[in-house]
């Protein structure tokens, strides 16, 4: 019995965490984005006032709309904050290891993608299939790579337990250079930058229709549903940079209490550094072509194959 | 050697692999026989194909139980011919009639390997007996052994909808009335595997590795097209028959892994592939039947089955829609769903293949197909959130899927308890596998392989909890936010620009899919055509007409080959067929000549 208040306290703490934690990050890339473009951009506390105002808002739905459109959020909100307790952040293992895999979190995120798509269909506007059809095509090709980049890395010790996986990097420091480990890296990095949204596959500062994604399925949410999407994608985000970090750069998360203030350090410092590299790449390039998006989430699949070579080869 | 049917005694036999597939044959039957009273558009040809269906379903029920090669292809025989007639329930319709032709002809082609490979089994072990093919199978020469897997590969491959040998599926699903579709998409196919696994682990003895190398790939080619090919569509019930051949892709994975494990002799391998394909096949069936009913209700209420022609149906019908959204959610592999299940299943057989590597080529195989399942999965999903959120959401774009009633009870009933099935079969997945574990036990799989319990050690997965998960915290994602006070939700227009919203503003199938048919376009060969009538002396358009469909590949470079072949064929025999009463005493005179030298 005790340990199912382990797992259910481990689960309630990363939940809070996360949620907590989300719109800071997306604030601090915000916030070096605008300093490497040579602004002053808003503060790093802003996602937390929008949220706040969002969620005390009035909402309208369309006359069009269906159940679909109300029953979204609440589903999009749940995969996502579940997948967030498949990964281990500050703690091994993740709250709910034992009840998913990197399967699990890859199908976590298609329920709360068909969520969305299915909601962005439901008024009959446009803008809202526009961003559907082009989310489910992306996904299409940002799925493998992620689900391949996530075998390459967990190959060694059976695969899909991103727990297990983690921590034998963290048990061997000097396979972190391993030519497998950064291959994946490289491939996984792709594919978390089009799962999240960001150039060069999406802009999530976008409200121009015609070259939205994610924008554009939301485009007839308002208030306080549309504050709960917007929270949901960035526990996403988030979810998807502590993957990174606990499967490539695993140091210092904390195995008994005593470690926490070392694991907290560790995590924000990692999280800085991947925030600072986001907003680089960000910067840096400029939005792709859909249609240019196959060959590099192409790639990534394929070096997510090449990583799972090296492994085999190299050993 | 014995004569050609020492004792004509038709045998049967009950074994688990037996009535596992007679146990999905019965329940998904007997729903679509419910399903099909209540069903109220049937086409003029319905009455009396209620016997015909009856003999369908026995003789599906009866090539599973049977125990000996004549019986089986009896029944196998009574199958096609019984589902042929089926297919023509409307008759009157010359596209159904053409259908129909297509796969009695392809049915039958599959009958022929299946006879061939059957002929020289009986040959190699003297015996027409399964129970003796089991027995003996280690004395058969790796040749025949090879020729008869490969044999049998193409006749059960044909039944199953394999690619390339799937042409008939497509053709021949929408036609059928919409039950009988179900049972022969949701169980009919699934003999052409119960065929293979017979094939593989009961009659023939572990072959050579590339047996099952050479399923895995043709069931991942089949899985990633099957779904391409679906997106492409706009028919929906041609869409569930491209997605019949994509799942038995995925199942064709899970069999192909536990054929490489069986050559390999790694028992664990072995059992964890097949019950992750037995498993899909279970799974197959609840989702397919379902979604097969649910266009059923559709075509019955809107009298169409073209997408573009749908939209808004989720207000007129909202218990197909709920329906429906649930076999959409299973079959793309959503959790805690079961079509999720048993493609974790199959991705933890190929990722031990992988990992049990003899070295690193055959370790390769194994994950490209997991990632070839990847992209399936994926895929599906695009495809299935055009089918509804086309089918059913937006506005509806036509006058009768405005004017649209949902299904009778009696379709209603059927369709919810499929659903409820998926629901069950994804959060029981644990106790189901270990049903299937307990059902086919190790005297159907020869040399002592036995199913389950199996090393789970290399990934988890329990969607019992995932499912509380999603509902707790589902649950707080609605209440928390009213901590911060009420809001009230006001009724408004969806935004258009400024215009009147019209129902052409919305995406249709084939808006939906063209990112992904642009994407794959070097796979999918897209055509479009669009003519442009321009008013008089102007650069305005008085009319655009816009035309966009896939090249039929498979058609055009496969089948055309080979029925040019054929004709060609009839030719060169239809010179010497003249006609002249000499000519044909002159053939019987060297044919007599011919039998005497030979068999002196």
């Amino acid at each position: 019995m005790s340990e199912a208040w382990t797992v259910a306290g481990s689960a309630i703490a990363q939940l809070v965490l996360f949620v907590a934690l989300a719109p800071g990050v997306n604030g601090v890339v915000k916030r070096m984005k605008a300093a490497l473009q040579g602004r002053n951009g808003p503060p790093i506390l802003q996602p937390y006032f929008d949220l706040m105002k969002l969620l005390r808002k009035d909402t309208v739905v369309s006359e069009h709309a269906s159940a679909i459109t109300r029953w979204a959020p609440i589903v999009y909100a749940s995969a996502f904050a579940t997948a967030a307790l498949l990964v281990p952040a500050l703690w091994w293992p993740a709250p709910l290891g034992g009840w998913g895999d990197a399967i699990a979190i890859v199908g976590l995120f298609a329920l709360a993608r068909v969520a969305l798509a299915l909601a962005g269909l439901d008024a009959g506007s446009a803008f809202g299939g526009m961003g559907s059809s082009r989310e489910v095509a992306v996904a299409a090709l940002a799925e493998p790579a992620l689900l391949l980049a996530l075998l390459a890395v967990g190959w060694r010790t059976g695969g899909t337990d991103i727990s297990s996986a983690g921590l034998w990097v963290n048990d061997h420091a000097a396979a972190v250079l391993a030519p497998s480990q950064l291959l994946a890296l490289v491939a996984m990095f792709v594919a978390v930058i089009a799962e999240t949204g960001r150039v060069p596959a999406d802009n999530p500062d976008t409200h121009l229709e015609l070259t939205m994604i994610h924008e554009g399925m939301l485009i007839e949410y308002s208030g306080r549903p549309l504050g709960v999407l917007v929270w949901a994608t960035l526990v996403k985000q988030l979810t998807l940079f502590s993957l990174l970090i606990a499967l490539f750069v695993p140091f210092g998360m904390a195995r008994a209490a005593l470690d926490a203030p070392l694991a907290i350090a560790a995590f924000g410092a990692k999280l800085l550094l991947l925030a600072a590299v986001m907003a680089v790449v960000e910067s840096a390039s400029a939005k792709l072509r859909i249609l240019k998006l196959p060959e590099l989430l192409g790639a990534a699949s394929a070096l997510a194959v090449l990583a799972l070579v090296a492994e085999l080869v190299v050993g | 050697m014995p004569g050609p049917l020492p004792d004509l005694v038709l045998t049967w036999q009950l074994d688990g692999l037996g009535a596992f597939f007679a146990a999905l044959i019965a329940v998904v039957s007997g729903l679509a026989a419910v399903y099909a009273v209540g069903h109220r558009s049937h086409g003029p040809g319905f009455r009396g194909s209620g016997l015909l269906f009856a003999l369908f379903v026995l003789s599906m029920v009866a090539v599973v139980l049977a125990a000996d090669a004549f019986s089986f292809l009896a029944a196998w025989e009574t199958m096609s011919l019984a589902s042929f007639g089926l297919v023509l329930t409307d008759h009157r319709r010359s596209d159904v009639r053409r259908s129909a032709w297509m796969y009695v002809v392809m049915t039958h082609t599959a009958t022929a390997f299946i006879v061939v490979a059957f002929l020289t089994l009986a040959r190699a072990t003297g015996s027409l007996s399964f129970a003796d093919w089991s027995a003996r199978s280690s004395g058969l020469d790796a040749t025949t052994a090879s020729l008869v897997f490969v044999l049998g590969l193409l006749g059960f491959g044909t039944k199953a909808g394999m690619i390339p040998l799937h042409v008939w599926l497509p053709r021949a699903h929408p036609v059928a009335p919409s039950h009988v579709s179900a049972v022969m998409s949701g169980v009919m196919i699934k003999l052409g595997i119960y065929g293979l696994v017979r094939l593989t682990f009961d009659w023939l003895a572990a072959g050579p590795a590339w047996w099952g190398s050479l399923v895995l790939i043709l069931g991942a080619a089949s899985a990633v097209l099957g779904v391409l090919y679906a997106l492409m569509e706009h028919d929906l019930k041609r869409l569930l028959a491209y997605h019949s051949v994509e799942n038995i892709g995925i199942i064709l994975l899970g069999l192909g892994t536990a054929i490489v494990g069986r050559s390999l002799g790694l028992p664990g391998i072995v059992a964890l592939g097949l019950t992750a394909a037995l498993f899909h096949v279970a799974n197959h069936a609840t989702f397919k039947a379902l979604l097969f009913l649910g266009a059923g209700a559709i075509d019955g209420a809107v009298g169409t089955r073209d997408i573009e022609r749908l939209g808004g149906l989720i207000r007129r019908m909202p218990g197909t829609a709920i329906c429906f959204l649930i076999g959409s959610a299973a079959i793309s592999a959503l959790p805690p769903l079961n079509g999720f299940a048993s493609e974790w299943l199959t991705f933890q057989a190929l990722l031990s293949l992988g990992r049990s590597g003899v070295n690193a080529a055959t370790a390769l195989l194994p994950l490209l197909a997991g990632g070839a399942l990847a992209l399936t999965g994926a895929l599906a999903l695009a495809c299935f959130v055009k089918a509804f959120g086309v089918s059913f959401l937006a506005l509806p774009r036509s006058p009768r899927a405005a004017a649209a009633h949902d299904a009778s009870v009696l379709e209603l009933v059927p369709m919810a308890t499929l659903a409820a099935a998926c629901v069950a079969l994804g959060v029981g997945a644990s106790p189901t596998v270990a049903l299937i574990g307990a059902l086919v036990p190790s005297a159907t799989l020869g040399g002592g392989l036995a199913l389950g319990p199996f090393d789970t050690s290399s990934g988890r997965l329990a969607l019992p909890g995932i499912a509380l998960a999603l509902a707790c915290v589902g649950g707080l994602a609605a209440a928390a936010p009213r901590l911060l006070g009420r809001v009230s939700t006001r009724v408004g227009e969806t935004w258009a620009c400024g215009v009147t919203l019209h129902p052409i503003h919305g995406y249709t199938s084939t808006a939906f899919a063209k990112p992904i048919r642009l994407m794959f376009r070097g796979i999918v060969r897209p055509v479009r055509d669009v003519e442009i009538v321009r008013r008089a002396g102007t650069r305005f358009a008085a009319s655009i007409r816009y035309r966009a469909q896939v090249a039929p590949v498979f058609e055009r470079y496969v089948y055309r080959a080979v029925t040019e072949t054929l004709v060609l064929g009839a030719h060169l025999v239809r010179r010497a067929q003249n006609g002249s009463l000499q000519t044909y005493l002159a053939y019987l005179f060297v044919a007599l000549l011919a039998t005497l030298v030979l068999a002196r």
